[in-house]
């Protein structure tokens, strides 16, 4: 099962990588945002799926990567790759941070001071608009010099170069966070999940192992945002608004909470959903009924989203 | 020649829950390798005096010592790494998880040297222990079941198996026979008679003939106090002891 488990995940992310050669453009671009946006939601998982806290505040570790990426680039000329890295390193400070404060609770309360933080962040690029730009954001585009690969030179505005990094930083997530939850570190975050007094009797320091998964929650999350910011060339407030916040945790749903591919089923199909249903003239503005109504039929039959009952059905060794 | 200082010791060691107190002052020494049984009426303070021992519950005053070394201030987890390990009341495993890894959890605690080389331990090694000790209490048929799925005795003994893994130096059973079935209570005697020999083990129990197979001193708890200890003939002839069972 060792080796299953890791060749299916290998075959995802082969199938990303062909499926570049087959699609028509607008696709093209649109797997690529879907990639990036599903190492959000795998980030996310890690901290919902496998230690079992609900945070509704991930837009600030997706929006720490962005702005320190962003900021980076815009301000002080940073090429690619070192802001993305000050984009990573921002984002674990923060979680670090956070989780200091905000994993003295759990529960329904570590969900709402996870908000109220995650809203001072969005509050506070709005109101330090000089520099964020605020809800009008800054543009990035001609500001990223290209990435120099020996003779390579890669522009992020190359609509090939941005499907691989994106397909690149999707599989780091994707992988890393299989590494994790198949580890031994990673038993005991599941334990934490089903039984946190448990978990402690058996000698484990909870806290510390709740901070571990919340910082590389955040890091993976992060990631992503420095990736987005990289490869659409934009920061902006709504980024880091309550709604960001609030897709992770709907796309982790739907794939399936606690899977290791959920994340990326879920968020492919909730994007797609919400394009075709903004595309149908009849309902053109009001395309949230129909992403509503597939959530209520999803979580009436599909009550522990798509791969987890996939799972729960037939393959039970799944991740 | 200095008197070697006792496994376990406590010293005025006392618990108020609000007004309600619950253990009051008590002075306890346990000697490394007893098999010690603590009895007592519901309510007596028992569970609220082991869980000061095995640190689920700060005192509100007083000290403990293992080994001569005071652990008051030590939290729970760190109990468990110095040996003292706590099965619980109510039996608490991880029932979506199989057997196998409900043990693996325990084993691994032992193989773990701070946070993030829990990220790289030997899983043959942990494999290799988990197996000995499933084998240990029987249950290594079902290793790849869901705990949950067990019969109640076998969950029992998954308990305790965990504890075992942990390798303990005190183990703490807390009415470790509630609910079993007098086979049951017969196999996990034996097993606890085993574990005995390379652990010292602290009981509540209700059940009078597995305290009187398992233990050669008895402690006797009524109202948060210790009012009673010795053998089980001393503690059979105590007039306190009588009027605190029969309510003479």
């Amino acid at each position: 099962m060792n080796r299953l488990v890791i060749i299916i995940h290998l075959v995802i992310i082969g199938l990303l990588l062909g499926l570049q050669f087959v699609l028509p453009p607008f696709h093209h671009g649109m797997v690529a945002r879907i990639m990036v946006l599903a190492a959000y939601a795998v980030g996310y998982n890690v901290l919902l799926g496998y230690t079992g806290l609900m945070s509704l505040g991930h837009a600030m570790f997706f929006g720490a990567g962005m702005y320190a990426t962003g900021l980076a680039a815009f301000y002080l000329g940073f090429g690619p790759v070192e802001a993305f890295l000050i984009g990573l390193a921002a984002s674990i400070v923060l979680s670090i941070l956070m989780g200091l404060i905000t994993l003295r609770t759990s529960g329904v309360s570590f969900l709402i001071v996870t908000m109220m933080f995650a809203q001072v962040f969005y509050l506070a690029t709005l109101y330090f608009n000089r520099i964020t730009g605020g809800d009008q954001g800054l543009i990035l585009t001609g500001r990223l010099p290209p990435i120099h690969l020996r003779t390579l030179d890669l522009t992020v505005a190359d609509p090939a170069v941005k499907y691989n990094v994106a397909l690149v930083v999707f599989a780091l997530c994707f992988l890393l966070s299989l590494w994790l939850v198949r580890s031994p570190a990673g038993r005991v975050l599941i334990a934490i999940r089903e039984n946190e007094d448990r978990t402690r009797m058996l000698g484990y320091n909870t806290f510390a192992y709740k901070l571990l998964a919340l910082a590389a929650s955040g890091a993976l999350s992060g990631m992503a945002g420095s990736a987005y910011t990289l490869l659409f060339s934009y920061v902006g407030s709504s980024f880091v608004s309550i709604l960001f916040s609030i897709y992770p945790l709907l796309w982790t749903l739907l794939g399936g909470v606690g899977t290791t591919i959920g994340p990326l089923v879920g968020t492919a199909l909730m994007t797609y959903l919400v394009d075709i249903a903004s595309g149908i003239r009849a309902i053109k503005d009001s395309y949230l009924i129909v992403v509503g109504f597939t959530l209520v039929i999803l979580i009436m039959w599909f009550p522990s989203g798509i791969v987890g009952s996939v799972r729960a059905r037939w393959m039970r060794w799944l991740p | 020649m200095a008197a070697l200082s006792p496994l376990l010791q406590t010293v005025g060691l006392q618990k108020a829950f609000g007004g309600l107190q619950a253990v009051r002052s008590v002075d306890f020494r346990l000697e490394r390798g007893e098999i010690r049984a603590i009895i007592g009426p519901n309510g007596a303070g028992k569970t609220t005096f082991v869980n000061m021992i095995s640190g689920r519950i700060r005192p509100t005053s007083g000290t403990v010592l293992f080994a001569g070394r005071d652990i008051t201030r030590i939290p729970a987890y760190d109990r468990v790494a110095l040996g003292i390990v706590y099965t619980f009341q109510i039996i608490s495993i991880f029932r979506n998880l199989t057997v196998f890894e409900n043990v693996a959890l325990a084993a691994q605690r032992r193989l773990t040297r701070g946070l993030l080389s829990g990220l790289s331990i030997n899983q043959t090694v942990l494999a290799e222990q988990v197996t000995a000790t499933l084998a240990d209490v029987g249950l290594l048929d079902t290793r790849g079941q869901g705990a949950g799925s067990l019969p109640y005795g076998h969950q029992r003994l998954l308990e305790v198996a965990m504890a075992l893994a942990l390798q303990p130096e005190v183990l703490i059973l807390d009415e470790p026979t509630q609910g079993l079935s007098p086979d049951e209570i017969a196999g996990l005697v034996a097993l606890i008679k085993t574990i005995a020999r390379n652990a010292t083990i602290l009981l509540i129990e209700h059940n009078v003939r597995v305290v009187l197979d398992l233990s050669r001193r008895i402690t006797v708890m009524d109202k948060g106090s210790i009012i009673a200890e010795g053998t089980p003939q001393e503690i059979e002839a105590n007039p306190e002891v009588q009027r605190v069972y029969l309510g003479g």
